[in-house]
């Protein structure tokens, strides 16, 4: 029961929103906001349920964003359906990166999941229209001939998708499925001893991830009508790994502590200009110095012992 | 024809000397941590930046700059270990990898901050003209970049083989309780590793600048395509590694000559994790090898 | 039941099992006993499925199953338990013996995600048959514990747990009494016949608390530097002479 007094505030969170928010500026970055979320979300069942780093995950945040847009934009295909085709494309690539990547672990694995990240950069740069300059007019999303155009509707759209997706997710965890992938990340001897097929749901667990990443790109692409390589470089990847360490890899509300919180930064740090890198550089250290697990973890387990 | 090939793989083996010094870097550290530092690529930027400021904003002698860069760089390998691998002793290995990570980051931002985004360059080391060899030019910098990492790849196989310290800190990786046992003192060693690491990166990147120039933001390229380089040869292997790095400095200015300089990146990623999922032990690794490191 | 035949299986230069072949019947309980060093531990990854043999088959209930690999071979009703604890740390006790009904159940990833009415039943079910089996085993009453918060002695027992909820026809205890003291030795006897006699379980055990060993097997395989040397019923096993032989030295009394 108390997940669900969760989710009632959390909804109830995302209608009040635009509601008392109006101004555009602060919408967008509640926008970028729920597109992180989905982001960190994905990488947040990977690594920390599932137990499979990934420094890669800019990848398939950048497939979302360009088939999807090209597919709308170059052969007019309906936004939902080029959603859907891009999440497919990316679901294959995490196959393909996850097959061959599955005897791996713990080094070899990120550093494989890097590569994989960095080659997908590249042939963005190199095959993507428009090359390293990127392309826009890509069309906004509409669904059976209503169009999305302000940023109160994208705000409910994706911080809806937030929602479901965060259901779901919860579902995925609380479920056989769920416990089986938790199971691998203790032990995999331990785990295919019980008969569940590791390998198998490793995939599955990347295959997820993937898709997140990629509905997250979907969205970024068709919200901000451009994109560009830059995007989804090495960066990003280290970027949607800080939200979720910050946030807490362990629980899925992390990911969206975690989000938030990334995706403010850049606000707050408006005035340092020249120094975002660094700042972004030292929270991290300090995170994984001292609050190891994550803002939301650390939290639940201090309200535990004091006997909330 | 043949001198444009002979140019390509001149440019290839130059290259490819300062990603062999970091793929060295990186066993170094390795060998004594089974820590995968993903901030090496930093210190050989280091190297040529410091370098920079030394020799032509302070207008310091050549040589004295050298040395002063190496002490810089090393001392920048002795603060990093001590306050973020020291802490986290005992930690899972995917918070090693995200530190080194966030190391290479604030690194990067200091860089960024102090010198900006500009490229900076400085003389070679010696000025004259270039030789000339069935038709490639080779500029006299390139002899200093290959006769440098050979001479370091050198000492540091004897420094391994042949030295008490060295062989100690090979004795840590594999097996840190019975160094201990044995009255090495790790945690001493580990510092050193990482500081012989900077150096050697450093003197990478003090060596190469003159040719390709410097850039704050050029350290995680390297960084991969060292790790490349190691990965190749088998971790832990440091003659594996060297191999391993002029073979990727050569396929990758081959590619950018012949076929396409945008995907000239992508060899190395390609070739690395070709080498992961197929021969995760390396060209010259053994299966048995793997299982000795911890990973 | 199992036919273990001719089974080699080497290790870089190492041989640490040498044309190894023993049967265990229906519902028999047998021991696999040795020095430190001898193979058990390395028999057992082979039965279960974690090594390949280099030579030789495994036949459970006449079928071949060394070429299935882990997963396969636990499906196929043979669990087994670990020297060093194999424990969900991060799962609950309960959810410990859940993840044991894995091979058992199959709502799939959408089933799960969109919580649909056979997952819920599926669920309901997982959920009371994993509280009957740790009221079975006495843990009930800590199921919403850690397991990594149990102490060992306990976390052996909840191992046993994980491993019936698989609905096994064989289990596999490694060193069950390992860190046990002799009152919990007892009362793992006690379980382990119970299991065999209520459940109708057939058991192998590797352990080398030779109390717990003599007490219990209906038959015992010695090995010694990855051979068999001696196979028989514990008196038989007792009196062998290279059975003591391979023992002298050890701290083992019989």
């Amino acid at each position: 029961m108390k997940k669900h007094v969760n989710y009632l505030v959390f909804i109830i969170l995302i209608i009040l929103f635009p509601i008392f928010i109006t101004e555009n500026y602060t919408l967008s970055i509640a926008i970028f906001a729920g597109i992180n979320t989905l982001l960190a979300m994905g990488l947040s069942l990977l690594m920390g349920y599932a137990g499979q780093a990934s420094l890669g995950q800019a990848g398939f945040y950048g497939i979302g964003a360009y088939i999807s847009a090209i597919l709308a934009q170059k052969f007019g295909m309906p936004v939902l359906l080029s959603f859907c085709i891009a999440a497919l494309v990316s679901a294959l690539a995490a196959i393909l990166l996850a097959i061959p990547a599955l005897r791996l672990k713990g080094h070899y694995l990120a550093v494989a999941t890097l590569g994989f990240g960095e080659i997908i950069y590249i042939l963005l740069n190199e095959l993507g229209p428009g090359g390293p300059s990127g392309f826009g007019d890509i069309p906004n999303i509409s669904f059976f001939g209503y169009k999305l155009t302000s940023p109160r509707e994208y705000f409910y759209v994706i911080w809806g998708t937030v929602f479901v997706l965060i259901i779901f997710s919860y579902n995925i965890i609380n479920s056989r499925i769920g416990r089986a992938m938790r199971a691998i990340h203790d032990t995999e001897i331990g785990s295919s001893a019980m008969g569940i097929d590791v390998a198998g749901l490793k995939i599955k667990a990347f295959i997820l991830s993937a898709v997140y990443a990629s509905i997250a790109g979907s969205f970024y692409a068709h919200y901000v009508t451009f994109i560009s390589p830059t995007s989804f470089s090495l960066f990003q990847s280290i970027l949607i790994l800080t939200m979720v360490v910050i946030g807490g890899a362990s629980n899925l509300w992390g990911a969206v502590v975690g989000a938030v919180i990334i995706t403010i930064l850049p606000e707050l740090l408006r005035k340092f200009d020249e120094l975002d890198v660094l700042i972004y550089g030292l929270i991290l250290i300090f995170f994984l110095l001292f609050l190891r697990k994550g803002i939301v973890p650390t939290l639940t387990e201090r309200l535990k012992r004091k006997g909330i | 024809m043949f001198s444009l090939f002979l140019q390509f793989l001149l440019s290839g083996i130059t290259v490819g000397a300062v990603y062999s010094l970091v793929g060295l870097g990186f066993n170094i550290i390795y060998n004594a941590t089974s820590i995968i530092n993903l901030a090496q690529g930093e210190f050989v930027v280091m190297g040529g930046l410091v370098m920079w400021f030394f020799s032509q904003s302070l207008h310091m002698p050549f040589f004295l700059s050298v040395i002063l860069t190496i002490l810089v760089v090393g001392l920048v390998g002795l603060i990093m270990e001590r306050l973020t691998i020291n802490p986290l002793k005992n930690a899972d290995l995917l918070l090693m990898i995200m530190i080194t990570v966030a190391v290479s980051i604030v690194l990067r931002g200091i860089l960024m901050f102090k010198f900006g985004k500009d490229p900076y360059n400085y003389p070679p080391f010696t000025t004259g003209e270039p030789i000339m060899i069935f038709g490639a030019v080779i500029q006299q910098q390139v002899l200093w970049v290959l006769g440098i990492t050979l001479a370091c790849i050198g000492l540091i196989f004897l420094f391994f083989n042949k030295t008490m310290l060295g062989k100690a800190m090979s004795a840590c990786a594999v097996n840190p309780t019975a160094a201990k046992l044995v009255g090495i003192n790790v945690s001493r060693m580990i510092m050193l590793s990482f500081v012989l690491s900077a150096i050697l990166g450093a003197i990478g990147g003090i060596a190469i600048t003159p040719i390709s120039l410097m850039e704050y933001d050029k350290g995680p390229a390297l960084a991969v395509k060292g790790f490349c380089a190691a990965i190749m040869g088998g971790l832990g292997n440091s003659m594996g590694a060297v191999i391993g790095g002029f073979i990727i400095g050569i396929l990758e200015s081959l590619t950018a000559g012949y076929i396409h300089s945008g995907f000239k990146d992508a060899i190395a990623l390609i070739i690395m994790l070709a080498i992961l999922f197929f021969k995760p032990a390396g060209l010259f690794g053994s299966k048995a090898s793997l299982s000795v490191r911890k990973f | 039941m199992l036919k273990v035949d001719s089974i080699w299986k080497t290790f870089g230069g190492i041989t640490a099992l040498m044309d190894v072949s023993f049967e265990v019947e229906r519902e028999e309980i047998k021991a696999v006993i040795g020095p430190n060093g001898a193979g058990k531990t390395t028999l057992f990854n082979v039965i279960s499925g974690v090594y390949k043999p280099d030579r030789g088959n495994i036949f459970f209930e006449d079928r071949r199953i060394d070429n299935l690999g882990a997963v396969k071979i636990a499906r196929l009703g043979i669990s087994r338990t670990f020297q060093n604890v194999e424990l969900y740390g991060h799962l609950t006790v309960l959810e410990n013996v859940m993840v044991g009904r894995y091979a058992r159940t199959k709502a799939g990833f959408f089933s799960c995600g969109f919580r649909l009415p056979h997952m819920l039943r599926e669920e309901k079910e997982i959920i009371k048959k994993s509280e009957e089996i740790l009221e079975y085993i006495g843990l009930y009453d800590k199921k919403d514990f850690f397991a990594s918060e149990l102490p060992i002695g306990l976390q052996r027992i909840l191992e046993i747990g994980r491993a019936l909820a698989t609905e096994p026809k064989l289990i596999m205890f490694d060193e069950p009494a390992s860190g046990l003291n002799d009152a919990e030795t007892k009362n793992l006897s006690t379980f382990i016949k119970k299991l065999r006699d209520e459940k109708n379980i057939t058991v192998i055990l590797v352990e080398h608390d030779m109390g717990l060993v003599m007490d219990i097997s209906d038959n015992i395989v010695v090995l010694n530097f990855g051979e068999k040397i001696a196979e028989g019923t514990p008196k038989e096993v007792k009196n062998n002479k290279l059975v003591i032989d391979a023992y002298l030295g050890e701290e083992e009394h019989f």
